[in-house]
């Protein structure tokens, strides 16, 4: 993103204005979740970004790293009473490191092969997790109830603090894309994007700079991992370690417009709305409803408006001088 | 006069299975020379090249550069030692601008954004694409692509700069042009080696040539040395032309 | 107990047969678009059904079902092809990962609301129960899912291989704008390998009906796996998905067998990413 217009500023500051003022003018369990699983899937597009949108490692594992955080602070607050805000720090870094560890191997990977690596990593640990007694298995864990406050990282009477924290996750992670995108580290994963020959001899490693954008895209997924825990209170296999929330976040990036800052969150502000509220009002009989209208306008979008959102939006402003 | 050359090539074999692309090639490099390297197509040219800057590991032989021995190193680390290349498919960041490709260069030795756009702003001067610094690097003809690439190496504030084919498909116009801006990088203090086929720029350029065929070299020498050289004009032509020269 | 290692040394080359046939129409698709087909285990799930309720509805037995779901899923793989893939070959390359992603969700979930997500199974096939070598029990319809698998792969190499239009493909497969230049039709050549790979996951679909169960997200965990077989026998090998299939489905058994059967394709993912560090373009990839 290079040095934002003076109409790109001040539309991201209306935005945040009426994101921050959301929660008093509009009452209501439903429509304030809506929102906390818009910005919570935006942040994990945002981390998302890092990865496929500016080294094009398109990765379609995030849930690892989703999962990780979220049994991490879990298991440190059920079994050592660890304060789930460290819970969260310690979450990303373990994710931090399993992202470098499977990083290595991965290394010289790009595009479709690197994606079906990352699919199968996710798989391992979903598998791993499923069968595993420590953390449950597959009964997964419910979390300790603990008196409502923000040192507890818990709250019970209503939504709206949560709304809250999320939004300034998203905001930091935000913050973390643009200060990469403007720096070396933005350069440098782009110059890999382009070929990891022409990073060589430029002076680039490009297996230490793909490390980074791994960890650092972990550790954000992570604490989005946490921050789910600590709102739903209950995790399992099957809902922290699935890959349709992998697709879900690419999907977003990708309809906001993969390679922009503001894009995975206005792909997260149409995408999740449609499948929560599909999946409220269709999904409750288990039809399957819900899914298809979901698959059906991905498919419409990726074949006939790929450059998403953010490129649409992009395009008319252009037209429209 | 320092005792160590400044490059130093000692005897590299690169095979490829049953492929001797490069066999025991040596020759020395002089601070503040030019030196050539030519020779046939597919006489091994580039495999040597990618030898001496870590794209390819050598089966045997060393590269020594300023006496510290950087065969096995790897490319990137290479480029930090001083050692620059450009690529005979050029290439060039497609999303970025012509600008920001140099940054990417000059993001190499500092991390302050402001000091590394002054020295890309600078870079670009040199290289004649100042007026070219916003437009997106794909949006340039063929030749400014070849001097965006020399200003992105250049950025790295290369002791050598390599070039492979940098002369490939540029008019008799930009073909002056490139061979000044390349007399310009030299005055200013950078060694360099050209791997050429463009002869007219091997003849104004170089200080000396090393003429490689079937992976070996067969001479080396000044210029007008070499093209009189009755092996080199049979490498070239065969064998009908060499006896009649 | 090496009795017990034969058998399932035999289990895993079954499966592997199978997982063969699957791997082996993707890999084409790759080979000759560029393109992962995520739905192609849903096109494997679809002509499960189709052979599933031509046997509930009309007694059809599921080997007389082959030709059927053949031509159905080439049908179907044709008009994919020409509404949505089409439209994402020119585009960037995140489109045309999504696109097939959309496919499939729309797929499986499309049949959970037509069919619901329940069980099914085809109680009595034609060619049913065990033959018996020893103490070594060999089931008769994977083992006829298998040879069937042998014989279509067998097929699709020699059409590849000894006509015009498998020429083609494999031309274009090779080097797109070449073949261009020799005035093959690669639009009509994409559709036609698009079909034939949907096809080929049908007919597997046709035989795995045979002694599997039928349920709309079956497609879920053998497209995991036939992804990993399609890069590890190098994307648009042929003859490398095939050998990787055969492979990955013993290693699958044998895992299964040595560690923790619930590990089993744990252990597969986990080959599959040692080989990409050690060989990235696959076994026999270019």
């Amino acid at each position: 993103m290079r040095n934002p217009t003076v109409r790109q500023i001040a539309f991201c500051a209306v935005l945040l204005v009426a994101l921050l003022v959301f929660p008093l003018v509009v009452h209501g369990t439903f429509p304030t979740h809506v929102m906390i699983m818009v910005f919570l899937f935006a942040m994990m597009g945002v981390a998302w970004n890092i990865l496929g949108g500016y080294a094009a490692m398109f990765s379609f594992g995030q849930v690892a790293f989703f999962g990780i955080g979220a049994y991490t602070s879990t298991i440190l607050l059920m079994n050592y009473n660890v304060n789930p805000w460290i819970g969260l720090v310690a979450g990303g870094v373990l994710a931090a490191l399993m992202g470098a560890a499977i990083g290595i191997p991965c290394s010289n990977l790009r595009g479709h092969y690197f994606a079906i690596a990352s699919i199968a990593f996710a798989e391992i640990v979903r598998i791993h997790f499923n069968n595993w007694k420590f953390v449950a298995a597959a009964e997964g864990l419910s979390l300790p109830l603990l008196p409502e406050s923000l040192r507890n990282f818990m709250f019970h009477s209503s939504k709206v603090p949560y709304y809250y924290i999320i939004l300034v996750f998203l905001l930091l992670s935000v913050l973390i894309c643009r200060y990469i995108s403007t720096n070396r580290m933005g350069f440098y994963l782009r110059a890999i994007k382009e070929s990891h020959e022409l990073a060589k001899g430029m002076g680039i490693s490009f297996v230490r700079y793909r490390l980074y954008a791994i960890m650092i895209s972990a550790f954000l997924t992570a604490m989005a991992g946490t921050f789910y825990a600590q709102y739903i209170l209950y995790i399992d296999p099957d809902s922290v370690l699935i890959l349709p929330i992998s697709v879900q976040v690419v999907l977003v990036a990708m309809l906001g417009g993969a390679g922009t800052i503001i894009g995975p969150v206005i792909g997260a502000a149409i995408l999740l709305p449609l499948s929560e509220i599909t999946r409220v009002w269709l999904g409750y009989k288990g039809t399957g409803i819900d899914m298809m209208i979901y698959g059906a306008l991905i498919m419409v979008i990726s074949a006939y408006r790929p450059e998403g959102v953010w490129g649409l939006l992009t395009t008319i402003g252009r037209r429209g001088k | 006069m320092s005792a160590a050359s400044f490059l130093e090539v000692q005897g590299i074999t690169k095979r490829f299975g049953g492929l001797t692309a490069t066999e025991e090639v040596s020759f020395t490099v002089k601070e503040g020379e030019i030196l050539s390297i030519i020779g046939p197509n597919g006489a091994g040219k580039s495999t040597l090249f990618n030898c001496i800057t870590g794209f390819y590991r050598p089966d045997a032989g060393k590269v020594l550069f300023r006496g510290k021995d950087i065969t096995t190193a790897s490319a990137h680390k290479i480029c930090k030692l001083g050692i620059a290349r450009t690529f005979q498919i050029v290439q060039v960041i497609s999303d970025m601008t012509v600008l920001e490709n140099v940054m990417t260069g000059t993001y190499l030795r500092t991390y302050d954004r402001r000091k590394v756009r002054e020295k890309a702003v600078e870079i670009l001067r040199f290289a004649g694409l100042h007026e070219k610094m916003d437009f997106p690097g794909t949006d340039i003809t063929i030749a400014d692509k070849k001097r965006l690439e020399v200003a992105m190496a250049l950025g790295t504030e290369p002791t050598l700069l390599m070039l492979d084919e940098a002369m490939a498909g540029l008019t008799p116009v930009e073909l002056r042009e490139m061979i000044a801006l390349i007399r310009k990088v030299r005055e200013n203090g950078v060694t360099l080696i050209i791997v050429e086929h463009v002869m007219e720029a091997v003849m104004e350029l170089s200080d000396r040539v090393v003429v490689i065929n079937s992976g070996r070299k067969i001479v080396e020498g000044s210029p007008k040395d070499i093209v009189r050289n009755p092996e080199v004009i049979q490498a070239y032509l065969g064998d009908r032309y060499s006896a009649g020269n | 107990m090496s009795e017990q290692l034969v058998a399932q040394l035999m289990n895993g080359f079954l499966i592997g047969c199978m997982y063969s046939l699957i791997a082996v129409g993707l890999t084409m698709i790759w080979g000759v678009m560029n393109i992962i087909n995520f739905a192609h285990a849903d096109f494997l799930m679809l002509g499960m059904f189709t052979s599933f309720w031509l046997y509930t509805l009309y007694g059809v037995d599921p080997i007389f079902s082959i030709p059927v779901c053949g031509a159905l899923l080439f049908l179907l793989g044709w008009l994919i092809y020409r509404f949505l893939v089409s439209k994402v070959m020119t585009g960037p390359a995140l489109a045309q990962l999504v696109v097939t992603f959309g496919i499939s969700i729309f797929i499986a979930n499309a049949a959970v609301f037509l069919w619901t997500p329940d069980f099914r199974m085809i109680e009595k096939p034609l060619l049913y129960g065990t033959w018996n070598f020893g103490t070594v029990q060999l089931s008769i319809p994977k083992a006829v899912a298998s040879i069937g698998s042998i014989l279509v792969s067998l097929g699709l190499f020699l059409f590849l291989r000894k006509t015009k239009t498998g020429k083609a493909i494999l031309a274009v497969e090779m080097n797109r704008s070449s073949a261009l230049l020799m005035g093959i039709n690669t639009e009509r050549v994409n559709a036609l390998s698009f079909a034939i790979g949907s096809s080929l996951v049908g007919i597997a679909g046709a035989f795995l009906s045979m002694y599997y169960y039928i349920y709309p997200q079956v497609g879920g965990t053998f497209g995991l796996i036939s992804f990993c077989i399609v890069a590890l026998g190098g994307f648009g090998s042929i003859e490398g998905a095939f050998l990787a299939g055969i492979l990955i489905g013993i290693v699958q058994t044998l895992g299964g067998y040595f560690f923790d059967p619930a590990y089993k394709y744990a252990i597969v993912f986990a080959m599959y990413l040692i080989t990409v560090w050690i060989r990235p373009q696959g076994l026999m990839g270019w």
